[in-house]
Parts: structure tokens; C-alpha cells; sequence
């Protein structure tokens, strides 16, 4: 035994360092790093939040947070996604259980949900498109189409994600990497979670009282 | 150096704590099940604040926000399962530099965007400066 490895071994445990323990597993690996990118995705939208502070009382003489938002459309939304992140966590711990039926189950109840609150929100979109106030009104409307439409194309984007790769748990079975592309997309889908309690708050109810 | 000091792992953001889930027991069901619960009791709270006339109106947006940043926290521990144990400490420096620079931008453009528009002149005083 060296002097170093000697030294590594007296520290405790809990602070000894990754080279003492040897290489983390390829696992950690990948969620660290996966973790790392919704950080960064997070302070994306820190910018469009910050933004859409700034501007949501230029309304140009348009319509004003208070007339267009519905706040019954956002509490069935935020439902939706909330329950969505719950399937999402009750499917991955199926998943790694090797209970694939109920792997299934809860990620086509994940999707479904997801679906329906794109679906709600594109509604919503479209409504206000319809109403004329589309993304060219006002800053406050680019603002609010940049940071909630934003948001909604990572909600697609999650849903196409989810989609691969259950298919690739239906053709390749669960193996290693399968499920650390599950694990990341479930890490993902919790992310956006978070996010939309930011929108929902900020955006909406607050909108509605200003 | 012995096989078991050097063989616990950091923790994966996601990974659930291993104290509750251990082998076959429901401990992590029971955890996205409370999480679940105080998520909805929170969203349940913004609403009702938001929507009823029993509080004092200026100071809605501050208690929103303290709605908010708990709900956020319970997402992280319960969803995310980023926690306190020593097997985490990565993760949560990670989101501690997150958080530091989410507050930069938001802070920091929010009070750079109201000095500049309280120091902005009012409107028609360039023209009669011109004059």
C-alpha cells in the first residue's frame, strides 16, 4: 500500500474523494451529466422569465394579462402535469423492478397527460391568436408566447423523447442503456415540472391580479 | 483499503434515497405519493390566494412566490430525489451554482430594467429640451 492510498483510506467515507472510490459507474455518470444540462436548460428560462418581468406591463394598448388569461384552463393544465410527473416516477420504479405491464401503463397515462396539456395550451394559443393577440401585439405578448411557447416545445419535445424510448423498451428490452435514457427522460420530465410551477405562478396568477 | 469503504457510490440525481427503497418495499411509491400530495396541496394554496380577496393585495406576489419556490423544493426532494445525504453532495452543488446564477438574471435584470426606467425621462421632455 503507498502513503496516498494509505491516506485515502483514513479519510471518512463520506469525504473521501472520487479517486479514492475509483471510477463512478456509467450510470451516475450520465444522470450527473443529464442533471447538469436541465440545469442549464433551467437558466435559459431564468432569461425568459427575467424577460417576461420586465415586460409584462407593455401591453401597447392590447389586451392585459388580467383580460386574457382563463385561470380554470391553467388549473386543469397544471393538474395534468403534475400527474403526468407522478406516473412518470411510478412507471420508472416499475421499470427498474422489471415490471414491464405496469411500465407501460403509467408512461401511456404519462403521455396521455402530457398530450392533453399540449393540447389545452395550444388551445389557448390559438384562442388568443384568434383574439388578436398573437405574439406581434404587444411585448408582453412576445414575451409571454417566447417563455410559455418555450416551454410547450419542451413539452413536445418530451413527449416525442418518451415515445423513442419505449419503443426502444419494447424492442431491446430493459437493458443498461435503455434505462439510462429512461432515467434521463424521467429527470427531463420532472424538470419541466418545476418549470411550469414557475409559469403558473408567475404568468398566470399573478397576471390575473395585476 | 477495504472492499467496503471504497464501494459507496454517489448518488444519481433521480436515484431514490437508500434509506426508503430497499429491495421490494413501496417506500419510493410512498415518496412520489407524498410528494404528489404536497405538490397539489401548494398548487391548491396559489389558487385559492390568487383568486380570493381576503389578502392584502400588494403583498400577493410575494406570498405567490413563496408558494412557488416551495412547491419547487418539494418537486426536487420528491421527484428529483435530490437530497442531503453525503452520496448527493454533487448534485446539489450543481443546483446550488443553478440557482446562484438563476437569481443573478432574474435579480439583476428585474433591478438594472427599474433603474433604468426611473431614471428614463418623461415623456415630451426631450422635445421641449429641443425647442
Amino acid at each position: 500500500m503507498t502513503p496516498q492510498m494509505a491516506d485515502a483510506a483514513a479519510v471518512p467515507q463520506e469525504f473521501a474523494s472520487a479517486g479514492a472510490k475509483g471510477p463512478a459507474p456509467v450510470r451516475v455518470v450520465v444522470a450527473y451529466g443529464f442533471w447538469i444540462f436541465l440545469l442549464s436548460d433551467i437558466i435559459m428560462f431564468s432569461a425568459l422569465f427575467a424577460t417576461y418581468a420586465v415586460l409584462n406591463s407593455q401591453t401597447a394598448g392590447g389586451p392585459s394579462p388580467r383580460t386574457l388569461f382563463d385561470i380554470r384552463n391553467v388549473g386543469v393544465e397544471t393538474l395534468c402535469l403534475l400527474l403526468s410527473s407522478y406516473t412518470c416516477g411510478l412507471g420508472s420504479l416499475c421499470i427498474a423492478r422489471r415490471r414491464l405491464t405496469g411500465f407501460y401503463a403509467f408512461f401511456g397515462m404519462t403521455f396521455v397527460l402530457g398530450a392533453l396539456f399540449l393540447g389545452l395550451e395550444l388551445h389557448e394559443f390559438s384562442g388568443m391568436v384568434a383574439r388578436g393577440a398573437g405574439p406581434s401585439r404587444s411585448a408582453f405578448l412576445s414575451s409571454f408566447f417566447a417563455l410559455v411557447g418555450l416551454h410547450g416545445a419542451h413539452v413536445t419535445i418530451g413527449l416525442t423523447w418518451l415515445l423513442f424510448t419505449v419503443a426502444q423498451v419494447v424492442a431491446k428490452g430493459p437493458r443498461p442503456f435503455v434505462l439510462r435514457r429512461l432515467h434521463c427522460f424521467s429527470l427531463f420530465w420532472h424538470a419541466l415540472d418545476i418549470i411550469w410551477v414557475a409559469v403558473m405562478s408567475l404568468v398566470y396568477l399573478m397576471g390575473v391580479r395585476a | 483499503m477495504s472492499e467496503e469503504t471504497a464501494r459507496q457510490e454517489d448518488a444519481a440525481p433521480g436515484d431514490p434515497a437508500p434509506g426508503i427503497d430497499q429491495g421490494e418495499g413501496d417506500g419510493s411509491v410512498l415518496s412520489y405519493t407524498v410528494g404528489l400530495t404536497f405538490a397539489l396541496a401548494l398548487t391548491a394554496a396559489s389558487f385559492i390566494v390568487s383568486q380570493s380577496h381576503l389578502f392584502w393585495a400588494p403583498g400577493l406576489a410575494v406570498g405567490l412566490a413563496v408558494l412557488a419556490i416551495a412547491q419547487m423544493g418539494v418537486h426536487l426532494v420528491f421527484f428529483l430525489h435530490i437530497g442531503s445525504g453525503p452520496d448527493n453532495t454533487n448534485n446539489v452543488l450543481a443546483l446550488a451554482f443553478g440557482v446562484l446564477i438563476v437569481t443573478l438574471v432574474v435579480s439583476g435584470s428585474l433591478w438594472i430594467m427599474a433603474n433604468l426606467n426611473s431614471n428614463m425621462m418623461p415623456e415630451g421632455v426631450m422635445q421641449e429640451m429641443q425647442k
